[in-house]
């Protein structure tokens, strides 16, 4: 089977964010005060051939730690379609 | 004759200088392609700077996986003079040779100008050929070059003192604010062994008296006395 993997990285809780904190200044700006801590991250989305949802997920995990997200810096989510 | 491998990827746009450099400091300086798998003999190894792969995914996070790489880190575990120069500082970072990442600068543009350095360690394969405390001016180039790191990982860095080089104000004293926002003003660092230094200021475009500043000659020359020094227990 192939699944759709969605993976959202962002950057870890209590680094500095400078883009997040230009794209909440703008937003104050146009007026949506209501916003607040905006975080700017990146989305991947890949097929992964896999016996099951869970393994596909479990795979991605693995390039996520080896690859598409830097462990210093980053977190990462996984979802996995269907 | 002392031989010094400049690794070149695909958008490493300072391989040249670093070639040069080295090659004015009196040793024989070479490329390799990242697609290479030997080093071919290197006494020294240097990852030059640039946009590796396009800065794809985050700087240096595609080139630390050329095939050129486990060449090098082999070489910097058997005790291998390392340098990694802006560019080749991430790939440094992001393969795990060196603590910490680099990035997006603070202020989010892309600064390229000089910048005052104060050298806080000089028993490194590539700053022993200065003394402790001097300041130099060097070019800085780059739009990731945020040192971050988590707190214990500073704390041992300045604990076993491998900050390198450091941004100050052109007298030495702390500056106003860094080119990128670098916790504890960090522009380098080194392994534990020393033999490893990766920074984001350029030593090599400052290292030719024809452009008018060689404060960073030093780094490319220093690395000979380090690997003499070094000969028995290598």
């Amino acid at each position: 089977m192939t699944y759709r993997v969605h993976v959202r990285v962002v950057p870890r809780a209590g680094l500095l964010d400078p883009q997040g904190q230009a794209v909440e200044h703008a937003l104050s700006a146009l007026g949506f005060r209501e916003a607040a801590n905006v975080r700017i991250g990146r989305a991947i989305e890949l097929d992964v051939t896999a016996q099951s949802a869970e393994d596909a997920k479990a795979r991605a995990r693995v390039m996520c730690d080896k690859l598409l997200a830097n462990p210093v810096t980053e977190d990462y989510m996984l979802e996995v379609e269907g | 004759m002392f031989r010094v491998a400049v690794v070149r990827f695909p958008g490493s746009n300072c391989d040249f200088d670093s070639l040069n450099s080295a090659r004015r400091a009196g040793t024989e300086a070479y490329f390799v392609w990242h697609r290479d798998t030997s080093l071919e003999q290197a006494d020294a190894v240097i990852l030059p700077g640039g946009f590796s792969y396009g800065d794809y995914l985050r700087s240096g996070a595609i080139a630390r996986f050329s095939p050129v790489m486990p060449a090098v880190q082999r070489f910097a575990e058997a005790g291998g003079p390392v340098l990694g120069i802006c560019n080749g500082f991430q790939v440094l970072c992001e393969a795990g040779m060196l603590p910490g990442a680099l990035m997006r600068n603070s202020r989010l543009t892309f600064v390229s100008r000089p910048v005052d350095l104060k050298v806080e360690q000089t028993d490194t394969a590539f700053t022993n050929g200065y003394e402790r405390g001097a300041i130099l001016r060097m070019p800085v180039a780059h739009g990731d070059g945020r040192f971050v790191a988590d707190e214990a990982t500073i704390r041992k860095l300045e604990g076993e003192e491998r900050v390198v080089v450091r941004y100050v104000a052109p007298d030495g004293s702390t500056c106003i604010e860094t080119p990128n926002g670098s916790i504890n003003d960090i522009a380098g660092i080194s392994n534990d062994a020393g033999n490893v230094v990766g920074l984001m200021p350029h030593p090599d475009r400052a290292s030719d008296a024809a452009i008018g500043n060689t404060d960073g000659l030093a780094f490319f020359t220093s690395v000979l006395d380090w690997s003499s020094a070094n000969a028995r227990t290598r």
